[in-house]
């Protein structure tokens, strides 16, 4: 084809307009705490933004109670959660008790939201199975295989849509580095395919390990991955709240109305480690690209608009972090307190009705543990 | 009391839980108006409805995503995966999940999930259509494994599958789909998920075999018979847990064994035979135990898959040689 000549399509048009509907993520509160979407603000009282206040700065107290127990060495795997208050604790309220969740190893402050303890998340990281068994029915035990909660979610979603339940949803979270798993793609698609009611969360902090959000695909966002299977989607900021709150309840009064399922990218930053398991952030991110990620923190915007409105002070949160980290140092003690786990138990626990060569076992252990 | 092919029977069992239970869902890729590519799920949908049996999106991890979800919202699905070789893309829901989610939740939530797929060589399949890979799930606690080898056992063992509040994997073998015809009741009966059964009764040696194989040592046991050598069949039927008491008591009697298997020799089934029956019976043998197996190659172009599966007179050349130690 000669030079110039007009091609049958523009794929380097397609290429470049591709993202356009995700050029601006929804915001409520800007990073400098000024309120750009007035409208929606005015949606929350007073006592309502106090309530995401507490909850991120229960959450945030929560994340450095857990790293303090982690360098005594009291808990296990711990997955810090420090820099995403908003995207967690603005999107677990917005469901209801009767809600599914599916939770990965970054969630235990949903999860306690949704219905745990303290205790049980911690037990879950010392690796103690009551740490997998909570009060609230309603939500799986952090899944450690990225992807797997997302085609489980599909199920449950479609379970719900065939028992019939109304005004109730399956809800899940990844990171961007989940979002290349094939298993993401299939739970989307199969709640796509069956209309079923999900809502699907991309907790997009950047990372994933060491490998940054740009090394995971080329397209400009992760929402718009959704378009792919028919799914709407969109992009909030993360470290605004009040966005995610909006956000979330939209798409669950949405999916739960029976549209069909939702994908949401929350852009947020995981200002800590992967793990309390020896991951070092220096060794592959700068001082110079995680400053502006701090200065964008959840809390600082929040506070700043609730303290020009005269309704938090520095005084009032220094002494919930007081009541927080006691809440959390008794915790620790009851899942310190917890019952000693036998290998007995967990044949028990292989199969609903043991073989024979497990009952065999069975028998051999409990004569061990008896001595 | 009609006779049934083993795929019609398969056909009536489901049919028959399909029935029994309104919680219990058919579901995979092809399996609602086309029936399944081999006709195993055919007019389930047109009797039951689309609610209760349904195609799926194209994707296996996908599929025991969605089984794993329903149970966890009280239904009970039966899966097919379409081909046993398909199971690899959904390794982490079957392994991974499935057969681990009872235990997580410390015996408090029950999976019963039974994932239906054929397997089984020499009817000249594409690649990864036949392949014995049972060996790579008899390794995973929390995971049933069983395979019938005749349409009485193929309906009873479906059921009692399905029926099972543990996760099930019903391997259907591909060649006895439409080769074989049995009397099978049409009501409802159940066969033990976890016995081996003697199928056929000798004196002088034993041949444990399972699926497909079965049908091969009965031949075998059949030319034998001629010589007054007198072999004792035993169809494991589940694949785990095996059933080893069938098994040391036909040794007890016959004092000489062997394990026959179509999977390559490599680890798997029969090893785990041969070291139950070394650890606990080695007394009792007056013979080293034999083996007979699929060579240690990939599975063969289908071509020449005939010239790789064990078939009658392997098994027979190698009773032979243990029954004259």
């Amino acid at each position: 084809m000669a030079n110039g000549s007009k091609q049958i399509v523009d794929f380097a048009k397609i290429k470049a307009t591709m993202a356009d509907p995700y050029k601006h993520p929804v915001q409520v509160i800007d990073r400098e705490g000024k309120v750009v979407d007035p409208d929606t603000l005015a949606k929350y009282s007073d006592d309502q933004l106090v309530d995401f206040m507490k909850k991120m700065v229960w959450e945030r107290t929560l994340h450095e109670q857990t790293m303090n127990f982690s360098r005594q060495g009291r808990l296990g795997f711990y997955a810090p959660t420090a820099g995403e208050e908003a995207s967690e604790m603005g999107s677990v309220t917005a469901f209801k008790q009767q809600d599914f969740l599916l939770p990965a190893y970054r969630d235990l402050p949903q999860m306690i939201q949704h219905g745990t303890t303290v205790a049980k998340g911690f037990l879950w990281s010392k690796g103690h199975v009551e740490g997998n068994q909570h009060e609230n029915p309603n939500m799986l035990f952090p899944q450690i295989i990225i992807g797997a909660q997302y085609v489980e979610t599909a199920g449950v979603a479609l379970g719900i849509k065939k028992n019939g339940d109304e005004d109730r949803v399956a809800f899940v979270y990844t990171g961007d580095g989940g979002t290349s798993q094939g298993d993401w793609y299939e739970g989307v698609n199969f709640a796509s395919a069956f209309q079923a009611p999900a809502v699907f969360f991309v907790q997009n902090n950047g990372w994933a390990i060491s490998v940054p959000r740009y090394k995971q695909t080329a397209a400009e966002t992760l929402a718009q991955k959704a378009v792919a299977m028919g799914v709407p989607s969109v992009q909030v900021d993360g470290m605004d709240i009040v966005a995610v709150h909006e956000v979330s309840k939209a798409a669950r009064e949405f999916t739960a109305a029976g549209n069909g399922p939702v994908v949401i990218e929350t852009l947020t930053y995981r200002y800590g480690a992967h793990s309390s398991a020896g991951d070092d952030p220096s060794r592959y991110r700068t001082k110079e690209e995680e400053k502006p990620w701090f200065d964008a923190d959840p809390l600082i915007r929040l506070r700043k608009v609730l303290t020009d409105k005269g309704v938090w002070s520095q005084d009032q949160e220094d002494k919930l972090v007081d009541e927080y980290k006691d809440e959390f140092k008794e915790a620790m003690k009851e899942a310190e307190a917890a019952p000693a786990q036998k290998v007995s138990d967990f044949l028990k626990w292989t199969y609903n009705v043991p073989t024979p060569a497990v009952k065999k076992q069975i028998a051999e252990f409990e004569a061990k543990e008896s001595k | 009391m009609a006779k049934m092919t083993y795929i019609k029977a398969i056909t009536s069992g489901l049919d028959q839980v399909l029935k029994d239970d309104p919680k219990t869902l058919i579901f995979g890729e092809d399996v609602g108006k086309n029936g399944g590519v081999f006709r195993t799920t055919v007019d389930l949908q047109d009797k039951y409805g689309e609610d209760r049996v349904f195609d799926t999106p194209l994707a296996e991890s996908g599929i025991l995503g969605l089984a794993i979800g329903l149970s966890l919202t009280g239904w009970r699905p039966i899966p097919e995966i379409q081909f046993m070789g398909f199971t690899f893309e959904a390794m982490d829901g079957i392994v991974g999940q499935l057969a681990r989610d009872h235990y997580r939740f410390g015996g408090q939530k029950n999976f019963p999930v039974t994932v239906r797929t054929p397997f089984g060589g020499g009817t000249h399949t594409a690649e990864m259509h036949a392949d014995n890979l049972e060996n790579y799930f008899v390794s995973t606690p929390g995971l049933r494994v069983v395979t019938p080898a005749n349409p009485y056992d193929a309906k009873g063992l479906v059921i009692s599958a399905v029926e099972s509040d543990d996760p099930v994997l019903f391997m259907e073998n591909l060649k006895l789909y439409r080769s074989m015809k049995d009397e099978v009741p049409d009501e409802k009966y159940t066969v033990p998920l976890d016995t081996a059964k003697v199928v056929r009764e000798g004196t002088d040696v034993t041949i444990v075999a399972y699926s497909a194989e079965v049908n091969e040592s009965l031949a075998a046991a059949d030319a034998l018979a001629k010589d007054n050598i007198s072999a004792e069949v035993i169809d494991l039927r589940s694949l785990s847990p095996i059933d080893t008491d069938t098994v040391f008591a036909s040794v007890d009697k016959t004092h000489k064994v062997v394990i026959v298997q179509e999977a390559q020799r490599m680890a798997g089934v029969g090893a785990v035979v041969a070291s139950d029956i070394a650890e606990e019976k080695i007394m009792s043998l007056d013979a080293p135990i034999g083996r007979v197996a699929a060579p240690d190659s990939v599975y063969p172009f289908a071509q020449a898959e005939n010239d790789w599966i064990p078939n009658a007179d392997d098994i027979e050349a190698k009773v032979r040689e243990i029954v004259n130690y």
